[in-house]
């Protein structure tokens, strides 16, 4: 299946790009999605214990069942105010 | 009024926004920029958001507040882009027949926005520039 990711903050500078679209085997998970953006992007190790997911603008859990299409955006810890 | 903006904000505009004749107060939290973190003089800053995503969790944060408090009217209105030092980069008002809600809604609404709302802050130094993790913050408070 196709999704979309979106990165911000310090995991974009890290994945160089604001969004790609990215081809998962059918059942994966957020958590299996991390893992494959961490191949593809070494440098996202060091984040990958504390960014979040969000999946259609809602944060989901690391067990979250992905679906074709998902809008997927990797959260670095927020700093907003 | 729930916005994110790339300009300066408008403060009275806000304000107005709250406006309630039934209200007996309102509260405003304005959240400044900073010149100096963890002993280092900051040069300015950037703010980044997920915006349909920062927008959606705003709009929770008041309904929420809402519900838990007495309160008429709530706006959160947060600044993106380059922010001078010494600037607004988060207003909130709260209105309410009573003190107390306002002053506890909008307490609770900049404590949430800080732990959920997808928007994040660049610190710019001399020497460099750094992506501010609030949880470290947490601890340094």
């Amino acid at each position: 299946m196709n999704i979309n990711i979106k990165f911000f903050a310090a995991a974009k500078e890290v994945a160089g790009k604001e969004e790609m679209q990215f081809s998962l085997p059918s059942s994966s998970t957020a958590s299996s999605l991390l893992d494959l953006l961490v191949e593809q992007f070494p440098g996202l190790q060091e984040w990958k214990q504390y960014v979040r997911v969000a999946v259609n603008q809602e944060y989901v859990s690391l067990d979250y069942a992905l679906n074709e299409n998902d809008e997927v955006a990797i959260i670095p810890p927020v700093s907003g105010g | 009024m729930i916005e994110i903006v790339s300009e300066k904000i408008d403060i009275t505009k806000i304000l107005q926004s709250v406006e309630d004749n039934s209200a007996g107060g309102i509260d405003m939290f304005i959240g400044t920029t900073r010149d100096n973190s963890k002993g280092k003089s900051v040069l300015r800053l950037e703010y980044e958001a997920y915006i349909p995503m920062a927008l959606k969790k705003m709009n929770e944060i008041a309904g929420e507040a809402k519900t838990r408090w007495n309160i008429k009217k709530i706006s959160l209105v947060h600044r993106i882009g380059k922010v001078e030092i010494g600037e607004a980069s988060i207003v909130i008002a709260v209105s309410s027949p009573h003190r107390k809600e306002a002053f506890e809604a909008c307490r609770y609404a900049i404590d949430t926005l800080k732990k959920i709302v997808p928007i994040w802050k660049k610190e710019f130094f001399e020497d460099g520039e750094v992506w501010v993790d609030a949880r470290e913050e947490k601890i340094l408070s």
